[in-house]
C-alpha cells in the first residue's frame, strides 16, 4: 500500500441490531484519528450522511437479517464489498432477535402491533453468514474496541486478524480473577464461551453471559450438567443459553435438548 | 510492501533470541505461479551459516512470521536463500516482497539431513512438491563432494509440470552423468512428455543398493509414510530413512511447546529424524 | 534441577536451625523489604488464597484453611492461629517468575531507512496475575509441590543442554528470594506424596519454615538453605532450634503426607499412557473436557507459551510478546490454518501425556507434582489421577475396551 494508490475504503452498514456495535466503532475515538489518514470511510449512517457509491474495501455490517428487503439488501452490500465482517452477537448469531426463532412470530406480530398486516417480517432471525459469504466474524455484545481495531489493522496490512477462538477461562486465568464457579458455586458459561470481553463479569463476581458466543471447541452438554450441579434447573439453564446468542449453533443445540428434556 | 528498514529496542538484553534480525532481499525468483526463491542478506552483522536442512523463522513486519526452510547453499557464502510458497497471508506478503524489502529473519534453528552420514554409499533423495526445497541444500552439499558418494539418486514428484521447481536446475543436474535425477507428475498436461504417477512408484525401480544407502525424504506426511515404508520394503534400514517434520514450529528454540510430537520438539530435535523414532508416531492420528 | 526424590522419612539434625516467634517472622518480612525485596505472601481474595504483597503478618490468612475437591474449592474457618494452615492456593509462583504476558521488545519501521524513535518498554513489563510491581520478589510460604515445580521450570526455561534459555525467566529467578513452608493441613486433590514432591520442603529454597502450632505455643522452624538464607536468618531474634522442635516439625509433616486426598501410582506410568494412544478413555473424558484450559492455565509446572505480535494501526511499530498458551485450544498445533489435533480427546491426550509420560524423556522427571490444582479448579471435576487409574486399569483388565465401557458406566 503506497501514498500514490488511493486509500482503502471503508463501509459501514446496519440491518436489525441496537445499534451498540456501531457506537463502539464511534467510541474507538484516538484510533480513529490515527487511521483519519489512512482510510476513507465511505459510507458510516451513524457518523456522517455522506454517501459514496461503492465498491469499498471493507464492509463492516452490523445486525441480523429480519425482513425480506434486508434478504436482498445483504446481497447488494456483499456485491459491492472487497471485504465483509460481520460485527456483534447479531451479525453472526442472529442475536437476541433470534428468541423469535424458537416460537411463533405470527404470536407476536398480532401481540406486539396493533394492526401487524403491514408488518412484513421472516420467521427467522438469521447471522448474515446464512445468506453471504463472510470474510470474518468478529462476535460481541457489543463487540469488543481493541479487537474491531484489530480486525481493521488487519485488513489494511493484510494479514488475518488475531482475534482468539478459546475460552473466556484464559482471559480469567491471565488477568488473576479467582475462578467464580469453583469457588463460589456461581453458574458460569465462561468455559463454553469465547474470549475477547477481557473476562468482565466474572472479575465482578459474576458468572459468564455468553455475550461472545461459543468458543471454538464447546462442550455445552458437560456444562449443562455442572450447572445442574450448581442448583440450575433445566429451565433455567434453556434461559441462559438462549440470550445474545440463542441461536449460535451449539447453544441452540443444547437450549433444544434441554427444553426437549424438561418438557415431560 | 513499501521498501523498509526496521528499527528493535528489545525488553532487555537477552531477549534479542526472540526477535527477527532484519534482512535485505537482494533477489527474487519466481519458481512457479505461487512460489518464489528469494535471496536475502542481513543489514549488518555476518550472515550466519547453516546446515543443510535447517529452517529459519522469517517474518513479513506487520504480517507474521512462519519457518521456511533454508533452500540455498551450505557449502558457499552467499546470501541466504530461501523458497516460499503462497499458502497463507503470512507466505502472501512474503511471496509478494521485491528486491530491497526488509524481512526479519531469526535462526537458523533445527538439526539437519547429516549429508556425510552416507558418505562411502548411495544417497536416494525423494522429494514432493515443495519438499525439494529443503533438500535443495543436501544435494548442494553432495554435489561438493560427489565422489565420497556411489550413486546419487533423486526422485521428485510434483503435482503437474508447472508446479516443478527448480527447473532448470533439474534440467542441468539430469545432464550431469553422475546423477540419476527422476521426475514424474500425478495429473498429466499437454506440455508434459515425462513420467505420470506418484514419486511413491519410483522408488521400487530406482538404481541404488539399500544395503548401503542413506535416504532423505520431503513432503506431504503422507508421501513420506508411503515412501518410507516402500524404501524400508526394498531393505533400506529405518534408521537410514531420514524425513523432515512439518509442525507448528514457533519460538524454534524448544521453549513454547507447540511443536511437540510425543517427546519430540521437531525444532530442536528435528526437523530431520529418521524413520525407525517416527514410525510409530506417525501411526498415530492426531498426535 | 530436582533429580532425586524427597526423603520425607528421615528427620534432619538441628543445625543451624532457628526457632522464631510471631514477632519473629514479622522481622522476617521487614529484613526482606528492607533488603530491596518485593514480598509476596499467601493473602485472602476473592475466596480463595492468592499470592500478592505482603507487609505485615496481619495480611497472611490467620485462622483460614481450605476444603478442595474435584471442581471444589471453599474457605473454611480452621478454628485456631494458624497462618499457614491451607493447601496449594489459586495459583503458584508460576505468575510471579513466568507472567502471562511479557513483553519481548519493540519494532518499528520507517520509510526511508533513516532510523526513528523507539519506545522504551516499561520496567516491569509482565502483568502477572498478581500485579505486583517490578522486582525482585521474596515468595513466602511456597509449598514443596510448587518449589519442586520451580525447579522444573529452571531447568526446562533455564537453558537446558538442549534450547533455551528464557532470559525473562532467568532473570525473576536469579533474584528470587524463596521462603518455603511444610505443608501441614493438604487438601482433597492433593497427591505431592505419591509424586516424591512433598509435603516438607527438601531443597531449592532460601528459607524453609514449619508452622509449629500448639494450645500453648505458636512457633516457627526456620531451616537454611543457602548462605543467603542464612545471612537472613542471622538478623532474625530467635533461638537456636532443639532437636524437640525438628521432632516436631518431622511430626507436622509425617501427618500431612498421611492425609493427602488423592494419590496416583507412577510405577510405569509412562508405558501405560504411551501405549494408550487409542485408549476409549480419552474419549470418555472428551464427553467431559470443556477444552477451558483452565487445568493448563493452573498447572506449576505447564511452560507453553505463544509467541504474539501487535502492530498498531498505522503498521510502522509491533510489539512481540510471550504470552501463555494452551495445548487446549485449537490454534495450538495449527500448521496453515489447519488444526493436527481437531478432537479434544487428542488434546488430552497430549496433556496428560506430555505430563505424566514424554515429560521423562524430556526432563527427566514428571510434569506433575502433586498439587492437584488441575483437578480441583477443572469446571468439569476431570481427575487426573482418577483418569491415570482408569488407563491403568484398562491396561491390566483382559479386554482394553469392555474395562473402558465398565467404566465409563460408573462414571
Amino acid at each position: 500500500m503506497t501514498e500514490t494508490t488511493a486509500l482503502p475504503s471503508f463501509a459501514v452498514w446496519k440491518f436489525a441490531s441496537c445499534d451498540g456495535c456501531q457506537l463502539t466503532l464511534l467510541n474507538c475515538e484516538d484510533e480513529l484519528l490515527a487511521l483519519a489518514g489512512k482510510i476513507h470511510i465511505a459510507y458510516f449512517p451513524e457518523a456522517t450522511r455522506a454517501v459514496a457509491e461503492g465498491p469499498y474495501d471493507v464492509s463492516l455490517v452490523e445486525g441480523s437479517v429480519t425482513t425480506p428487503e434486508d434478504a436482498e439488501r445483504i446481497q447488494r452490500v456483499r456485491a459491492v464489498s472487497r471485504r465483509l465482517v460481520t460485527i456483534g452477537a447479531c451479525a453472526t448469531s442472529g442475536g437476541i432477535q433470534a428468541l423469535r426463532n424458537f416460537a411463533a412470530v405470527e404470536e407476536f406480530r398480532s401481540l406486539v402491533y396493533a394492526n401487524p398486516t403491514y408488518v412484513a417480517t421472516l420467521e427467522r432471525s438469521t447471522p448474515i453468514s446464512a445468506h453471504v459469504t463472510v470474510d470474518f466474524e468478529l462476535r460481541g455484545c457489543p463487540i469488543d474496541a481493541g479487537q474491531l481495531v484489530e480486525v481493521i489493522a488487519a485488513y489494511l496490512h493484510g494479514r488475518r486478524p488475531r482475534v482468539p477462538s478459546y475460552s473466556v477461562c484464559v482471559e480469567c486465568k491471565r488477568r488473576g480473577t479467582v475462578c467464580v464457579d469453583v469457588a463460589h458455586g456461581i453458574p458460569c458459561l465462561g468455559p463454553v464461551t469465547q474470549a475477547g470481553c477481557g473476562a468482565i463479569c466474572p472479575a465482578h463476581a459474576r458468572g459468564c453471559y455468553g455475550c461472545f458466543g461459543p468458543q471454538d471447541s464447546t462442550n455445552t452438554g458437560s456444562l449443562a450438567h455442572r450447572l445442574r450441579l450448581l442448583g440450575m434447573s433445566e429451565q433455567d439453564m434453556v434461559r441462559v443459553f438462549r440470550t445474545y446468542n440463542a441461536a449460535a449453533e451449539p447453544f441452540r443445540r443444547e437450549s433444544t435438548r434441554l427444553e426437549e428434556v424438561s418438557t415431560p | 510492501m513499501t521498501r523498509t528498514d526496521l528499527e528493535y529496542s528489545p525488553a532487555a538484553a537477552g531477549d534479542e533470541a526472540m526477535l527477527p534480525s532484519p534482512y535485505r532481499i537482494t533477489q527474487r525468483r519466481e519458481d512457479t505461479a505461487d512460489t518464489v526463491t528469494l535471496a536475502m542478506e542481513p543489514l549488518s552483522g555476518e550472515q550466519p551459516s547453516f546446515v543443510a536442512g535447517s529452517f529459519m523463522m522469517v517474518e513479513a513486519f506487520g504480517v507474521g512470521e512462519v519457518p521456511i526452510s533454508i533452500s540455498g547453499d551450505p557449502t558457499r557464502p552467499g546470501p541466504l536463500e530461501h523458497t516460499i510458497r503462497d499458502v497463507g497471508a503470512v507466505t502472501h506478503a512474503l511471496v509478494d516482497s521485491e528486491p530491497g524489502t526488509v524481512l526479519g529473519v531469526r535462526g537458523p534453528y533445527g538439526n539437519g539431513w547429516n549429508v556425510a552420514d552416507g558418505v562411502g554409499g548411495d544417497l536416494v533423495v525423494v522429494a514432493g512438491g515443495i519438499g525439494l526445497a529443503p533438500l535443495r541444500p543436501a544435494l548442494l552439499e553432495a554435489f561438493s563432494r560427489r565422489g565420497d558418494f556411489d550413486r546419487v539418486v533423486l526422485l521428485y514428484g510434483a503435482r503437474r509440470s508447472e508446479d516443478v521447481l527448480y527447473a532448470d536446475q533439474l534440467v542441468a543436474w539430469r545432464e550431469r552423468f553422475d546423477i540419476d535425477v527422476q521426475i514424474t507428475v500425478d495429473y498429466r498436461t499437454p506440455d508434459w512428455d515425462g513420467r505420470v504417477g506418484l514419486v511413491t512408484g519410483l522408488v521400487p525401480r530406482a538404481g541404488f543398493d539399500p544395503n548401503r544407502t542413506l535416504a532423505l525424504v520431503c513432503g506431504p506426511e503422507v508421501m513420506m509414510r508411503l515412501v518410507a515404508t516402500s524404501l524400508i520394503d526394498r531393505g533400506v534400514p529405518a534408521s537410514r530413512v531420514r524425513l523432515s517434520m512439518e509442525r507448528n514450529m514457533h519460538c524454534g528454540v524448544g521453549l513454547c511447546g507447540h511443536c511437540q510430537l510425543r517427546e519430540l520438539f521437531l525444532c530442536v530435535d528435528g526437523p530431520v529424524l529418521s524413520y525407525d523414532r517416527l514410525d510409530p508416531l506417525m501411526t498415530v492420528p492426531e498426535l | 534441577m530436582i533429580d532425586s526424590p524427597v526423603d520425607n522419612t528421615t528427620q534432619r539434625a538441628a543445625g543451624s536451625a532457628v526457632v522464631v516467634g510471631r514477632a519473629g517472622l514479622q522481622t522476617l518480612v521487614d529484613v526482606l523489604a528492607t533488603r530491596g525485596y518485593t514480598v509476596l505472601g499467601p493473602t485472602v481474595r476473592d475466596g480463595a488464597i492468592i499470592h500478592s504483597k505482603i507487609t505485615s503478618l496481619d495480611d497472611l490468612p490467620q485462622g483460614w484453611g481450605d476444603t478442595q475437591e474435584a471442581g471444589r474449592y471453599r474457605l473454611r474457618r480452621r478454628g485456631d492461629d494458624a497462618l499457614f494452615g491451607f493447601a496449594s492456593g489459586a495459583q503458584s509462583a508460576k505468575p510471579t517468575l513466568y507472567p502471562t504476558s511479557v513483553m519481548l521488545g519493540r519494532r518499528s519501521r520507517n520509510g526511508n531507512g533513516a532510523p526513528t524513535s523507539v519506545g522504551t518498554p516499561p520496567a516491569d513489563a509482565g502483568e502477572s496475575g498478581d500485579g505486583a510491581s517490578a522486582g525482585p520478589y521474596a515468595l513466602l510460604g511456597v509449598r514443596s509441590c510448587d518449589l519442586h515445580a520451580i525447579g522444573i521450570h529452571d531447568w526446562v526455561l533455564g537453558g537446558r543442554p538442549d534450547a533455551g534459555p528464557d532470559p525473562d525467566y532467568e532473570r525473576r529467578r536469579r533474584d528470587l528470594f524463596l521462603v518455603a513452608v511444610t505443608c501441614g493441613d493438604p487438601s482433597g486433590t492433593c497427591f505431592c506424596a505419591s509424586m516424591g514432591t512433598g509435603p516438607r520442603p527438601d531443597r531449592g529454597y532460601d528459607l524453609a519454615l514449619t508452622e509449629l502450632l500448639d494450645d500453648q505455643t505458636h512457633q516457627f522452624l526456620l531451616e537454611p538453605g543457602s548462605p543467603l538464607g542464612a545471612n537472613v536468618l542471622a538478623q532474625l531474634p530467635g533461638r537456636p532450634a532443639e532437636d524437640a522442635d525438628l521432632a516436631a516439625a518431622h511430626q507436622v509433616a509425617q501427618s500431612a503426607a498421611g492425609r493427602m486426598g488423592r494419590t496416583l501410582d507412577t510405577d510405569g506410568l509412562r508405558e501405560i499412557l504411551y501405549s494408550a494412544v487409542n485408549s476409549l478413555v480419552w474419549e470418555d473424558i472428551a464427553a467431559r473436557c470443556l477444552a477451558c484450559e483452565n487445568c493448563t492455565m493452573v498447572c506449576p509446572t505447564c511452560f507453553c507459551t505463544s509467541i504474539d505480535d501487535t502492530t498498531d494501526l498505522t503498521g510502522t511499530t509491533t510489539e512481540r510478546r510471550r504470552v501463555w498458551d494452551s495445548c487446549f485450544s485449537s490454534a495450538f498445533s495449527g500448521v496453515h490454518g489447519r488444526s493436527i489435533r481437531t478432537t479434544v480427546a487428542s488434546r488430552y491426550r497430549q496433556w496428560m501425556t506430555h505430563k505424566l509420560a514424554s515429560w521423562i524423556d524430556q526432563f527427566g522427571t514428571s510434569g506433575c507434582v502433586g498439587c492437584g490444582r488441575c483437578i480441583t479448579w477443572c469446571p468439569a471435576s476431570i481427575d487426573l489421577t482418577a483418569e491415570a487409574a482408569n488407563l491403568r486399569a484398562e491396561r491390566n483388565g483382559a479386554n482394553g475396551a469392555q474395562a473402558s465401557r465398565a467404566l465409563r458406566r460408573t462414571t
